[in-house]
């Protein structure tokens, strides 16, 4: 079985203070897994050193079989962030047009076709968006800009799909269709990385867990999981260092 | 490292050939093609209203300048404008306010030398790449850097200007700091129209990448977009946009045109497509009203176009009330 992503010993420090400390972790191409741990525990940032948006301090990760930093294929990778963009409240943008950017990657410097209009309201359709195509990003709720970005990660049909907390501020019912969705996905084959901070979401849909607290505690199938007391490991361990830093923050 | 730039072997052969023919097409049409199609349409036009607006070589010139200033300041402005770097426009004008200086001093003692607006080019050339360097160093487009450049430019131009007095470069200076509309020379013509050829092809190729790391540099970057090289082509394209529109709006007033009309269109749509449209529209509106109400005014015209801009900037903050 290949690999989708390998870390090797990954060690990250902002400035002097600690977040990843030798993780190690290897995700087969098809799994969904779910990563989970305590706010501040390096969830986010492990996220971005797998994507190779952040270079790690020490260690390795390979995308797909090649380092990540020297990964160059764009269109296998797809990514909803738990950040706002740079322009979503100031710049006058649709709906449709940042969707379309999931097919940018695509086309190159090439122009759009038929056919990626035709993914673009596939897209908007399955998160249930397609009556909001012609909004203006900055005039969206908080779940609607949010099911833009999950649109906008189908329509770049990626092998790779990473979502770090992607249903902040959904709200229930089109909560449990994007899960159904994901599931789907899984199925036809798409690796799957989720952060979630309800355990109980993350139990439900995934294969495998991989809970965080600077270094790994478990990763493994989750009904073993769910009988492990990796959690419990984790989030005391977390409670302990609470009492020493309280505002750690993400 | 052109493999991350062009996203297949079929894009990387296709822009090998395409480059130095694209580049013989724009020469050969600026020096060939654009004189006699240039005459055809004036003539035309002058034999069908002749009014003096439009027969006089001097407005021809500056007709058709300011029309592709119109068309190219605010196309470009709108990527600037939406990454908050829209004092980027000013800070290259003074650098080429400084390379005109350098020019006609060193024009004045060396005649083959004597084309200002080619040293205007270099000098904010080099400047767009020292301040892309300085924003790949320190990872932001940092006001004081920004700062630091264009007044020191323009101290450098001023000190050289007060230093080759003697030569008295007199009103041909103070048509690049303030613009002038009947100082438009038939090569700086030519020069406009190739930019303009250049611009638009740059931004037609680029659209997509540009707008991406304009709305999302996060995402642009997973898409594995090389976001500094075409950071690097839109302050290079900037650059050149300047310097065609510094000999109709002055140094000084450049920066408006990038950023005005866009910050209009802004406020009355909801599509950055339909944004950029909108934003050539009002460009061509500032450009042929103010150099229409600078004639009936009779006031500067680089002057009456940023008036005219700011009016319909005003325009579209009430109308969208």
């Amino acid at each position: 079985m290949t690999h989708a992503i390998t870390v090797e010993n990954v060690t990250f420090a902002y400035d002097d203070r600690p977040v990843l400390r030798d993780v190690s972790l290897a995700i087969e191409e098809g799994e969904f897994l779910g990563l989970i741990g305590p706010n501040g525990s390096g969830k986010t940032t492990l996220l971005k050193i797998m994507l190779g948006l952040q270079q790690p301090d020490s260690g390795r990760v390979e995308l797909f079989g090649t380092p990540a930093d020297a990964f160059t294929d764009g269109t296998r990778l797809g990514y909803v962030s738990q950040h706002s963009s740079d322009g979503e409240s100031t710049m006058p943008i649709s709906v449709r047009e940042v969707v379309t950017m999931g097919r940018y990657a695509h086309a190159g410097i090439s122009p759009l076709d038929d056919e990626d209009a035709a993914i673009v309201d596939d897209a908007l359709e399955q998160v249930g968006i397609a009556d909001l195509a012609d909004r203006r990003m900055s005039r969206l709720s908080g779940g609607q800009k949010q099911r833009t970005y999950i649109a906008r990660a189908l329509a770049s049909e990626a092998d790779l799909l990473a979502l770090d907390e992607p249903t902040v501020g959904v709200d229930t019912e089109s909560r449990d269709a994007f899960y159904d969705l994901l599931e789907d996905l899984n199925q036809r084959g798409i690796t799957i990385v989720l952060i979630e901070h309800d355990i109980g979401v993350v139990t439900e849909h995934v294969d495998t867990i991989a809970c965080l607290n600077g270094e790994l505690y478990e990763h493994c199938g989750t009904a073993e999981f769910l009988e492990s007391d990796a959690l419990e490991r984790a989030f005391s361990s977390a409670r302990a260092a609470g009492t020493a830093s309280v505002a750690s923050g993400d | 490292m052109a493999a991350e730039i062009f996203d297949s072997r079929r894009q990387l052969t296709t822009v090998a050939i395409g480059l130095p023919a694209t580049i013989a097409a724009v020469v050969g049409f600026v020096y060939w093609l654009f004189p006699p199609l240039f005459d055809a349409f004036w003539g035309t036009t002058c034999g069908a209203i002749d009014t003096w607006l439009v027969c006089s070589t001097f407005l021809q010139h500056g007709f058709t300048t300011g029309i592709l200033v119109g068309l190219t300041a605010p196309l470009v402005g709108a990527y600037l404008v939406n990454r908050q770097m829209a004092l980027i426009g000013e800070a290259l004008a003074h650098t080429a306010f400084g390379g005109v200086a350098i020019g006609l001093f060193i024009g004045s003692t060396v005649e083959w030398a004597n084309y200002p607006l080619l040293w205007a080019l270099l000098a904010a050339a080099i400047a767009a790449l020292g301040m892309q360097y300085l924003a790949v160093t320190t990872d932001s487009y940092a006001d004081v850097p920004l700062a630091i450049v264009l007044t020191g430019s323009f101290a450098l131009g001023v000190a050289v200007i007060s230093y080759g007095d003697g030569i008295a470069f007199g009103r041909e200076i103070e048509s690049y700091l303030f613009g002038n509309i009947l100082f438009v020379p038939f090569e700086n013509v030519q020069l406009m129209v190739g930019l303009a050829l250049v611009v638009l092809g740059m931004v037609a190729l680029t659209h997509k990448q540009l707008l991406f790391i304009t709305f999302d540099r996060e995402a642009a970057r997973l898409a594995r977009i090389n976001v500094w090289f075409y950071d690097t082509v839109l302050i290079v394209v900037t650059a050149l946009v300047v310097v065609a529109a510094m000999q109709i709006l002055g140094a000084i007033l450049v920066a408006a045109m990038l950023v005005v009309p866009v910050a209009a269109a802004m406020q009355l749509t909801s599509s950055f497509n339909h944004g950029l449209v909108l934003s050539v529209i009002f460009g061509e509106v500032a450009v042929l009203g103010g150099i229409l109400s600078s004639y009936w005014l009779d006031i500067a015209t680089g002057a009456a176009i940023v008036l005219v801009a700011i009016a319909i900037y005003l325009l579209a903050v009430l109308g969208d009330r």
